[in-house]
């Protein structure tokens, strides 16, 4: 049985961040990772705050800017199926459509995708880790097999959104309403990597929540694409994953992002790739090159070795896939 | 165990009437609101629900068509309340983690775990379990295509596999086999009949098109 909680529902925003604003109360919006996280006793709940009442925050619209704006509240099966984000973005429609299960996409929204916390066996287990408010990290001496191979410190979680990575690397920003009005943060420095809090995946206080994530209006010759290997068919995180969202002149990359998912805490921004092709033609030896810069500074665990060829092989796939679509 | 006396509890409470009927109440959105978010919806007549941690409250769940009253824990799930306080059995409930859909049910049409829902949070929608899929005393198409099709050996993950599969020809009537196999993928069967779910899947589909007799 899960641990007792008040429960409220907020029949507006404001009234939410109200309730938020005590100790111990959290959003719930599909609740589809809260309701793991509280069985699980990963943290205290005192109160559960539900925004599922809040029509305000639900449904796709075309921005003023010619790009579109996404209410926290849309689940991730109609982001998946909308046409609008398809054509425009259809990277992030097939990340989308790669997350979980059918019945956890109807459920899930892009707003708790983003938000969800780690998926590290001993953070959801019984281990009161570095994470958790302990001293210890269970994961670096232990089974390893899952977790990053760049950008940790003392934590080694990955990421576990498949949207976020192609969100990231369309560039887009998450509107965020909190007690002292609204503020906008870009995707990109929306997550918290372990070096600058251990204890915390987003930048959100805990009265702040998330009201829309908006994606610019595509460059010219934009491309986007999302793969993701996984260990096995039915529904599983990435093992290794890779969003592209890149701008072509002819053949020639003129700009854009490679986000790398299932690589490191926080959805991964590959520099090095980004640094080899842009200003460049994709050809099977720059592809290569790309893949091996993505990796140059990878470091890898006890169990997680095959990330690093796994990871080289994708990006260098897709960087083939996308030159010529 | 706890479990029990809770159930004797919410016995007690319905014959009562109001013992233990939890606390609802009812504060009109505007009160006590500090307006500073630009989007605050202040013209939302809608009174606030708040319900304390191990009160039990009345909320309405409508289950197959029926209206029903029940008493609730806020932390209690759809999947405890439709087979603990509902006697609806037929939902299965596997891992309580929303990694095997023997819980699924359709809610507002679309295949759901009911584990990861609580029950307070499906009061608007229109909720259907595998028992809501009769037609009078006769199978539903889905239910009948699965025994034609022999799709299952203990029967346990049964029940939600013709959930996610009656969900997915609501949106898909004629699904191809990739479809299906992403339509149930979210249903794990211990016993390996995917196989034959599949085709009873392709069988429910052709059913429902008034497609009869064997295939
Ligand atoms: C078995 C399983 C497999 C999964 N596989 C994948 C996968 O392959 N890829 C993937 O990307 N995800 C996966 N997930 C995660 C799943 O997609 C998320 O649980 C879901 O998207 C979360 O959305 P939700 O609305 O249900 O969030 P909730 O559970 O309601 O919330 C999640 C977290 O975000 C916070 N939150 C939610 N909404 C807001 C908001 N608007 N503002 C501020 N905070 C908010 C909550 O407080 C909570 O901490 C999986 C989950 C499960 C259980
Ligand atoms: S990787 Fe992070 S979450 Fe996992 S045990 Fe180590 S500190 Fe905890
Ligand atoms: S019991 Fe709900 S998904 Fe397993
Ligand atoms: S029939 Fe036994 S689990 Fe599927």
């Amino acid at each position: 049985m899960i641990p007792e909680f008040n429960y409220v529902r907020a029949q507006s925003l404001t009234e939410a961040q109200q309730q938020l604003s005590t100790d111990g109360a959290r959003v719930c919006a599909g609740g589809s990772d809260l309701l793991g996280c509280l069985r699980d006793e990963v943290f205290d709940c005192s109160k559960v705050v539900s925004v599922t009442g809040l029509d305000e925050l639900r449904g796709i619209t075309r921005s003023r800017d010619g790009g579109v704006n996404i209410g926290a509240l849309t689940t991730i099966a109609e982001l998946a199926a909308n046409s609008t984000v398809q054509e425009l973005y259809p990277g992030l429609a097939q990340a989308a459509a790669e997350v979980a299960s059918p019945q956890l996409r109807n459920q899930g929204t892009i707003g708790g995708n983003i938000c969800q916390k780690p998926r590290c066996w001993y953070y959801r287990g019984e281990f009161e880790c570095l994470r958790k408010g302990g001293d210890t990290c269970y994961a670096m001496a232990g089974e390893n097999q899952y977790h990053c191979i760049l950008g940790g410190y003392r934590c080694y979680i990955v990421h576990p959104s498949d949207t976020a990575p192609a969100l990231l690397a369309l560039n887009a920003s998450v509107q965020i309403a909190g007690p002292r009005g609204e503020r906008v943060v870009p995707i990109e420095d929306f997550h918290v990597a372990p070096r600058d809090d251990v204890q915390r995946e987003t930048v959100l206080e805990d009265n702040e929540i998330v009201v829309a994530i908006s994606i610019p209006q595509p460059a010219s010759g934009l491309r986007s694409s999302y793969r993701k290997v996984r260990a096995r068919g039915s529904w599983d995180f990435a093992l290794a994953g890779v969003a592209l969202a890149l701008a072509f002149d002819a053949d020639r990359v003129t700009g854009g992002r490679v986000v790398l998912s299932g690589a490191a805490p926080i959805p991964w921004r590959s520099r090095e790739v980004e640094n080899t092709i842009i200003g460049q033609r994709i050809d099977a030896t720059l592809a290569r090159e790309a893949a091996d810069a993505a990796m140059s500074e990878a470091a890898a665990l006890k169990n997680n070795g095959y990330k690093i060829p796994l990871f080289k092989g994708v990006i260098e796939e897709q960087l083939l896939a996308i030159a010529s679509a | 165990m706890a479990h029990d006396r809770r159930d004797h509890d919410e016995k007690a409470a319905d014959t009562s009437g109001i013992s233990r009927r939890g606390f609802i109440s009812r504060v009109g959105a505007g009160a006590a609101v500090v307006a500073v978010a630009s989007k605050a919806s202040a013209e939302s007549a809608k009174p606030t629900e708040t319900m304390q941690a191990t009160e039990l409250s009345r909320i309405t769940l409508t289950v197959n068509g029926q209206q029903r009253q029940v008493l609730v824990e806020p932390r209690w799930t759809l999947s405890h309340v439709l087979r603990e306080e509902l006697g609806l059995t037929g939902t299965k409930v596997g891992c309580e983690r929303g990694e095997c859909g023997a819980c699924t049910v359709l809610i507002d049409g679309k295949p759901r775990y009911s584990c990861m829902t609580l029950a307070v949070e499906a009061q608007d929608a229109d909720i259907v379990t595998v028992e809501g899929l009769m037609d009078g005393e006769d199978l539903g198409p889905t239910q009948e295509a699965f025994v034609e099709k022999d799709a299952f050996q203990c029967g346990y993950c049964t029940s939600g596999q013709i959930l996610a599969v009656e969900g997915m020809l609501g949106d898909n009537p004629n699904p191809s086999l990739d479809e299906i196999r992403i339509g149930v993928s979210g249903n794990l069967c211990r016993c390996g009949a995917y196989v034959h779910i599949f085709q009873a899947a392709q069988r429910a589909a052709e059913l429902k098109q008034g497609v009869g007799g064997e295939s």
